[in-house]
């Protein structure tokens, strides 16, 4: 197996965009990709795309050589895969294999999502579409409901409190405000955390992600080659996509999202590293309960800890190990295609000091974890400076 | 469709953002319940709210959704 290289990046702002398409907003971050690589389209071998439900939120099938087409790309695979909320992160998995295996070069990864162009029951009635239909969904759920669920056994199990949750929201926000690209750039306080609007007992308004238009890129290439592009390559020193149980009452211990544990074990291996060498990360918080388990499961603290390390200020910009410099997916956005590339770049750029405003000092190892529905899929990647 | 039975509540949520089919229900309570069988299952309680740990029995079946009470 070749290493592989991040060699460009790009992304459009997220946010809400009724001006735009689906399509142009993929196109936008695939053309920032290639001209931050200087990689022409010519040169692209393989096009790879992360969409979860552009054919239910806009009714465009056939998305990948209609997106790729729009860039110039054609006459090459080019493909789309759907898993969930980590459709860009599965993308990602499957096209670094395919590089780092030797049958492409040059590949570009793009995740996109338009979202906001349908009304809040319908895009619930999606999104819960990554559940289990015959189930959990028949029986009201959303996905709020599931993490709410979550929520409430590992309040049970372990003590986490609603301020623990809060503080994930609140620091999350305080991080969205210092990035340009930022769906909500909105500092909160605590207690307005604590006092929003109920979705899903005990989650809050303030609990959940945004629903966002949005798109993410990314260029790789064997490391070999990573000098012919411009810029400071990102070395994937790690990665590894899992699967779990589709359905909550399907899985053992909902307090645990196994797929994760099983995938950073994986992605760990291979890069060399141990939870304790990670110095940053993006991390899914679909809900700010997800960050906490995340925390937990990928090993940066023990499982029950999560709520407590994020409270006393441990994963905040200026904490020991920050967690979503970026705002994650509560104030920077989740167009749920487009958040696994997303953060792959977010990590890219703090590595290449490249932050602003919400650069840290320790960035030379980051992780990102990317989550389908409640923990069915799940990709972990580890990236280094090349 | 065979009764369930009576189990407990292992986790539950009362939801307020509903999806489209269900946007006449909310508020409603959704609970994944642990039966008596050794499985689980995800369904509504009717009636008084129900807490982790509290005892349900099963009412009936509406939509093929399976609604339970809390038990007296």
């Amino acid at each position: 197996m070749r290493p592989v290289a991040v060699v460009g990046i790009g992304k459009t702002a997220f946010g809400a965009f009724p001006d735009r398409d689906l399509r142009s907003l993929a196109v936008e971050a695939g053309q920032k990709a290639l001209a931050d690589a200087h990689a022409k389209p010519e040169q692209i071998e393989a096009f790879y795309l992360g969409n979860f439900a552009g054919p239910s939120f806009v009714g465009q099938n056939h998305l990948a050589p209609y997106i790729a087409a729009g860039m110039g790309i054609i006459g090459i695979p080019a493909t789309r895969f759907e898993a969930a909320c980590a459709s860009s992160g599965a993308a990602f998995f499957n096209a670094v294999s395919a590089v780092a295996a030797g049958l492409y070069d040059v590949v570009l990864v793009t995740g996109v999502e338009k979202m906001t162009s349908q009304p809040t029951p319908k895009v619930t009635e999606i999104l819960a579409g990554a559940g289990d239909l015959c189930g959990e969904v028949r029986a009201g759920a959303t996905f709020p409901a599931l993490f709410a669920m979550i929520a409430r056994r590992h309040m049970y199990q372990y003590g986490t409190t609603r301020e623990q949750m809060a503080a994930v929201a609140v620091k999350n926000h305080a991080n969205g405000a210092k990035n340009p690209l930022a769906h909500m750039r909105k500092v909160i306080t605590m207690e307005q955390a604590l006092a929003g609007k109920p979705i899903a007992e005990p989650l809050t308004v303030y609990d959940c992600s945004l629903v966002s238009d949005g798109a993410a890129a990314v260029v790789i290439a064997p490391l070999e080659r990573a000098s012919e592009f411009a810029g400071k390559p990102i070395r994937v020193l790690g990665i590894s996509q899992t699967s779990d149980n589709v359905a909550l009452d399907e899985k053992d211990d909902i307090t645990t999202l196994r797929a994760v544990k099983t995938s950073a074990a994986k992605a760990y291996k291979m890069a060399g590293v141990s939870p304790a060498d990670i110095q940053f990360a993006e991390l899914h918080d679909c809900f700010t309960i997800a960050e906490i388990l995340a925390t937990e499961d990928l090993g940066f603290v023990e499982k029950g800890e999560g709520g407590p390390y994020a409270l006393a200020g441990k994963t905040c910009l200026q904490g020991e190990r920050p967690i979503n410099t970026s705002g994650g997916l509560k104030a920077k956005g989740h167009p749920v295609g487009a958040t696994g590339v997303g953060q792959i770049c977010d990590v890219a750029l703090q590595i290449r000091g490249e932050a602003g405003e919400r650069q840290i000092a320790r960035n030379k190892l980051g992780l990102a974890q990317n989550l389908g529905g409640s923990g069915a899929t799940s990709v972990v990647t580890i990236l280094g400076a090349a | 469709m065979t009764s369930p039975g009576s189990g407990t509540v292992y986790t539950e949520t009362v939801v307020f953002s509903p999806p489209e089919a269900y946007v006449n229900d909310v508020p409603y309570q959704l609970a994944i319940i642990q039966l008596e069988n050794g499985r689980r299952l995800t369904g509504r309680i009717d009636g008084e709210h129900a807490r982790i740990g509290d005892k349900v029995a099963f009412v009936d079946f509406r939509n093929n959704v399976a609604f339970f009470r809390k038990a007296a």
